[in-house]
């Protein structure tokens, strides 16, 4: 049985090298999703092999610097920009002035989209009044909006802030509006029993109700809206990490353009995971109704 | 307090592109204050329906329900509704699921803690008033749904097939429970369920609908939640009257289902 075979130490399952005991005695696991483990091993060994075909690639010169900088030129390039920054504008203030434009874009297209999609919710004539505009801008991806944003705003803070504004608002409105909609019946009828009046139903049962899918759609328009404001910042911009790159592809500066985009990953990662902490721990209830 | 008056109620459901339903038609009765009263009968003959006109959250076609010398006209929290799950709120604690009729009438803090630790107690949930409720079992859901309600102090509680969801043994001690808060408050209860024995055990009076259009058939007076309050309920679930009844009651909705299915869907 499963107890006479030598029991994998706990480096090995940590590794993904070993099931841990359950999924050892499981006997059918192809098509078990909880069944299939971290296999961090792998993911260890990916990011290893890549950097060491970057380091022998440096030294053994295979790709021209042009199209893919060396190691130690990148490793260099990115202790300057951390010391001297970019066209005398410090690293860190493009990263801030990128996450910037997203926060605010992001509050403000909430500010504005939960109230509007609660009405939508709640009411007809809302519903009626707003859904064309919401189901028509929707499927329009934010960046065809840029040339009009720039014929009306020109390039400024302004435009670039309104773009993210925009992109945020369709997500939020629609994710507060099927919170609305998705609140179960008898949870409304028990509070109205309980001696709830409307203003109380709106605060202490529909609001608690939407809350986890406002929170997944903060977290969509987080991801949309850093897409977004780096590529805005590509086409328009003279601070920012994607100006940042923009600028650097200029001057062919290959090592500058790879460290910002490895910025741009790092910080979306970044802003997911920490939005997944926080929804664990602001909406515990999740998923749980 | 004062019963529920249930007068020629008629509800007919008119839907766009199909024959109208007549879920209730002409149903009359009369509900005396602190009686528990069951509701049993066939899927689909207008139980739910009759309880929702009766808590307010539908106006019947024709007649009215009347309680406390008005008549009902909405939701009011006069009128306890208890559902089969899912109505709790999952974003509060088990403390904060039954204080919510209290706190929305904006009662003295105080005065609810000790209630709601009172009913804690009643309920056999001691100590558990910081869970969230989503950590509870199907049958301690329940239990905190009692309880919610009973913070309210209605003059009558509704309940809409309220131990539906939850197995054999956690239903009988949740039957003993209700019979419990029955005794002890003197509510008026109006409990529909699908079990037969339930009905049996938990009625002082047990009606039976029948369908199409949904009415009522029968309207039995019965000792037996009298003598749950004092006998074991096994003892009383297996005296010869109790199961004289069942099979009476079985057999009555066994040939009403079997005129469902011969009749097809037509109304
Ligand atoms: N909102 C509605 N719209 C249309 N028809 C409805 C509606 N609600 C109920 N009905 C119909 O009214 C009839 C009675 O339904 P009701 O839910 O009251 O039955 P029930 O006795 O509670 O059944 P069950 O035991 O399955 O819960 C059914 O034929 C049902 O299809
Ligand atoms: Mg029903």
């Amino acid at each position: 049985m499963a107890e006479n075979g030598k029991r994998p130490s706990a480096l090995m399952m940590w590794l993904g090298l070993a099931d841990n005991a359950f999924t050892r005695q499981k006997t059918v696991k192809f098509g078990d999703a909880s069944a299939v483990n971290s296999g961090r091993f792998y993911s260890i060994a990916v990011v290893v092999v890549l950097f060491t075909l970057w380091t022998l690639s440096s030294i053994f010169g295979w790709v021209e610097p042009f199209f893919w900088p060396p190691l130690d030129g990148t490793v260099e390039r990115a202790a300057k920009l951390i010391n001297e920054g970019f066209r005398n504008v410090a690293l860190w203030e493009h990263v801030w002035i990128s996450v910037y434009r997203v926060i605010s874009g992001v509050l403000l297209g909430a500010l504005v989209g939960i109230p509007l999609g609660f009405a939508m919710g709640l009411s007809s004539i809302a519903r009626g009044l707003f859904d064309p505009i919401v189901e028509f801008m929707r499927p329009i991806p934010p960046l065809a909006l840029i040339p009009l944003i720039i014929l009306w705003f020109g390039i400024d803070e302004t435009a670039k802030i309104f773009l993210l504004f925009l992109a945020s608002l369709f997500i939020m409105t629609i994710a507060a509006r099927s919170g609305v909609s998705s609140v179960k019946i008898s949870k409304v009828h028990a509070a109205y029993s309980l001696g709830a009046s409307r203003i109380q139903i709106l605060r202490h049962v529909i609001l608690p109700n939407t809350l986890p899918e406002i929170f997944t759609g903060i977290r969509t328009a987080m991801g949309v809206c850093w897409g977004t404001v780096v590529a805005a910042e590509l086409v328009a911009a003279d601070r920012g990490v994607g100006s940042m790159i923009m600028i650097a592809k200029n001057f062919l500066q290959t090592d500058t353009v790879v460290i910002g985009i490895l910025i741009i990953g790092a910080i979306g990662y970044a802003i997911e995971m920490v939005m997944r902490w926080l929804e664990r721990l602001l909406v515990p209830w999740k998923g749980k109704g | 307090m004062d019963g529920i008056h249930i007068d020629n109620v008629s509800m007919t459901f008119t839907l766009p592109g199909a024959a109208d339903i007549h879920a209730l038609k002409d149903v009359s009765l009369e509900i005396g204050a602190g009686e528990i009263v069951t509701v049993l009968g066939p899927s689909g003959c207008g139980k739910t329906t009759l309880l929702n006109i009766i808590a307010g959250f539908l106006s019947p076609t024709r007649g009215a329900v009347r309680l406390n010398g008005h008549e009902v006209r909405g939701p009011d929290a006069e009128r306890g509704m208890v559902f089969q799950q899912g109505a709790l709120f999952e974003w509060l604690n088990v403390e904060r699921n039954i204080a919510f009729g209290p706190n929305m009438a904006g009662r003295p803090r105080a005065e609810t803690r000790a209630k709601v630790e009172n009913l804690l107690n009643l309920v056999g949930l001691a100590g558990f008033g910081e869970k969230p409720v989503y950590q509870l079992s199907g049958g301690m859901q329940q239990r905190v749904a009692l309880a919610r309600c009973l913070a309210n102090d209605p003059d009558v509680i509704l309940m809409d097939e309220p131990l539906g969801a939850l197995d054999a043994l956690t239903r009988e001690k949740m039957q003993g429970l209700i019979l419990k808060l029955w005794q002890e408050t003197g509510k008026t209860i109006l409990l529909i369920t699908h079990s037969v024995e339930e009905a049996l055990f938990l009625g002082s009076r047990l009606i039976v609908m029948a369908p199409r259009p949904g009415r009522i058939e029968k309207d039995y007076r019965l000792p037996f939640a009298e003598r749950g309050l004092t006998q074991d309920p096994r003892e009383v679930k297996s005296s010869t009257d109790y199961v004289e009844r069942r099979e009476e009651i079985l057999s009555m909705i066994w040939s009403m289902e079997e005129e469902i299915m011969a009749g097809g869907t037509g109304e």
